[in-house]
C-alpha cells in the first residue's frame, strides 16, 4: 500500500493552487458580499478546462483521474466555496449525462459542457422536498412529441446563470430525469439572495408552468431518475463537497497559522499560547484525517469499487463536520477581527455550515453510514472470526 | 453461470441478510434498501464481471432477480467477447 501523489498529480495540484491564489482568492470576499460570481472568473475557470474535468478527452474534457479531480476541488474550495459549487453542480450533470445519456445527448451536450460554453445545474430540491427526494412533487406528462413539466425547483446552485438544468420530475409516479434548457417555454427563473453561506453561488428557484421540452430530453429511462441518474450525480457531488470541505478547513488552518504568528497578546505571539496550539493541533490532525478519507474514496472510485459510494459518504460526513469545527475555531482564534469581512474566516465558517446541509445532510449521512456498518459487520457469521489472528493481535 | 449467480448472491446477501435469496426472487419486492443501493449494484456488476452498464441496460427486468442479473452479465460478456 502506498499513499502518495504521482508527480503529475503533484504538478496539477501546484497549478490548481497557483490559479486559485491568483484568480480566486483576491475576489472571494467581495464575491461573497456581492452575492455574485463574476462572468470573467467563470470564463477563466472554463478556459483552464476545469468545467470539463470529469469528461473524457473524446468530448473535449480533461479526463482527470478521481484523485486529481479531488485535488482540484480542494484547491478551488480553499479559495471560494461558491466557485467550487459551480464545479460541483456542473460536473454532476456532466457526469450523469456521460454515464446515462444516450449517444446523441452525449455528442450534443458533452463538448459544450466540457468547454463551459454551456453551464449546467442540477435541479432536484423543491420547496417541500429536500432529503426525501423520492417525494418530489414536480410532474412530467407526454403530449405529442414533447414532455410537459410542471412544478417548482428550489435552491438551485448557479440557477441564475445556468443554460441547462437536469430536472427531476414524476412521470406517472415514476421519478425521471429531463434536460430543460433555460429558454424553454414555461420556465421562469427567480433569483434567491440573502443566504448564510456560499453566497456567490447565485441560487435560483425554477418555476415550471406547462414547460414544454422535446421528448428526446429524457435522460436514461422513465422511472430511473432517482435511483440511477440522481444517485450517480449525487455521489459525485458528495465527493466534490467532501474535497471542497477539506479546502475550507485547509484555508482556515493556513489563515490561523499566519494570524497567530503575527498577532501578539500578553507580550508574545498568539502561537506561543498553549490553548491556541491545542486548536492548531486539532486543525492539523482533522484536516489530514479528512483528506485521507477523501483519498480513500477517490481511490475506490478510480477502481470502480461498489464500496466507493459509502466511503464517499463517510468522507463527506467527516470532512464537512470537520470544516465547521475548524472554521469555528478559526473565528475564535481571530477574535473580533474574525467576525469582520476584512478577514476570510467568517466566510469560511458560513460556507462550512452549508457543506453539512448540501448533498445529503450530516444526519442523512449518519443514517446511511450506520446502515453500512450493520451490513458490513453484522452480516458476517461469527464463526468466520479467526481467533488465532485475533489472539496474535492482542 | 453458477459462478456468476454465486457472486451476485454473495453481494446481495449483505443487503438482504434476513432472506435466503432464491434465484428468481424479485429483490425489489423485498422492500427499499436505501437510495445508494442501485448504484452500488451497478458498480458491483461492472467491477465483478468487467462490463459496462449503460443507458440501454436500464431496464428494471435486468436487475430484478439473481437470474435476470446473471443473464444480463452473460449477454454483456458474450458481446464483449465478440468484439
Amino acid at each position: 500500500m502506498k499513499i502518495e501523489l504521482t508527480s503529475q498529480q503533484k504538478d496539477d495540484k501546484s497549478n490548481f493552487r497557483g490559479f486559485v491564489n491568483k484568480e480566486v482568492v483576491p475576489h472571494a470576499n467581495s464575491s461573497d458580499q456581492e452575492e455574485c460570481t463574476s462572468p470573467k472568473l467563470i470564463e477563466k475557470f472554463a478556459h483552464q478546462g476545469y468545467l470539463g474535468a470529469v469528461l473524457p478527452e473524446e468530448f473535449g474534457g480533461k479526463s482527470m483521474d478521481m484523485i486529481t479531480y479531488g485535488l482540484l476541488n480542494e484547491e478551488i474550495g480553499r479559495g471560494c466555496s461558491s466557485l467550487r459549487s459551480l464545479l460541483t453542480v456542473h460536473s454532476m450533470v456532466a457526469y450523469a449525462l456521460c454515464r446515462w445519456g444516450n449517444k446523441s445527448q452525449k455528442e450534443y451536450w458533452l463538448p459544450k459542457l466540457a468547454s463551459g460554453k454551456v453551464i449546467a445545474a442540477f435541479a432536484l430540491s423543491e420547496p417541500n422536498v429536500g432529503s426525501d427526494a423520492k417525494s418530489i412533487e414536480s410532474t412530467a406528462t407526454l403530449s405529442g412529441d414533447s414532455y410537459i413539466v410542471n412544478g417548482q425547483k428550489k435552491w438551485i446552485t448557479y440557477g441564475q446563470i445556468a443554460d441547462v438544468f437536469l430536472v427531476f420530475a414524476q412521470y406517472s409516479g415514476k421519478p425521471s430525469a429531463f434536460l430543460v434548457e433555460k429558454n424553454s417555454p414555461g420556465l421562469s427563473i427567480q433569483p434567491i439572495s440573502g443566504m448564510l453561506g456560499v453566497r456567490a453561488s447565485m441560487l435560483a428557484q425554477l418555476n415550471l408552468r406547462d414547460c414544454r421540452i422535446p421528448q428526446e430530453n429524457l435522460v436514461g429511462r422513465l422511472g430511473f431518475g432517482l435511483s440511477y441518474i440522481a444517485s450517480s450525480a449525487l455521489d459525485y457531488g458528495r465527493y466534490s463537497v467532501a474535497w471542497g470541505s477539506v479546502g475550507i478547513a485547509q484555508a482556515c488552518l493556513e489563515a490561523c497559522i499566519q494570524y497567530t504568528s503575527e498577532r501578539k497578546q500578553f507580550g508574545v505571539y498568539l502561537k506561543e499560547h498553549q490553548l491556541i496550539r491545542q486548536m492548531i493541533t486539532e486543525m492539523i490532525v482533522n484536516v489530514k484525517a479528512a483528506r485521507l478519507l477523501c483519498y480513500q474514496a477517490g481511490y475506490l472510485k478510480e477502481i470502480g469499487d461498489p464500496n466507493s459510494i459509502t466511503e464517499t459518504s463517510i468522507a463527506k460526513y467527516f470532512a464537512s463536520t470537520t470544516a465547521t469545527k475548524v472554521a469555528n475555531d478559526a473565528v475564535q482564534i481571530h477574535g473580533a477581527n474574525g467576525c469582520t469581512s476584512e478577514y476570510s474566516v467568517a466566510r469560511y465558517l458560513r460556507d462550512a455550515k452549508i457543506m453539512e446541509i448540501i448533498e445529503g445532510s450530516t444526519q442523512i449521512q449518519q443514517i446511511t453510514i450506520a446502515d453500512y456498518g450493520y451490513q458490513e459487520y453484522i452480516s458476517k457469521p461469527a464463526h468466520t472470526v479467526n481467533y488465532q489472528n485475533l489472539l496474535a493481535m492482542m | 453461470m453458477e459462478e456468476i449467480q454465486a457472486k451476485i448472491r454473495e453481494f446481495l446477501s449483505r443487503f438482504f441478510r434476513n432472506h435466503d435469496l432464491q434465484l428468481d426472487q424479485d429483490i425489489f419486492a423485498l422492500g427499499f434498501v436505501n437510495s445508494m443501493f442501485a448504484m452500488q449494484l451497478v458498480l458491483f456488476i461492472e467491477q465483478a464481471f468487467q462490463i459496462t452498464i449503460d443507458n440501454e441496460d436500464l431496464e428494471l427486468d435486468n436487475f430484478k432477480t439473481i437470474n435476470s442479473m446473471t443473464h444480463l452479465v452473460e449477454r454483456k460478456t458474450a458481446f464483449v467477447a465478440q468484439k
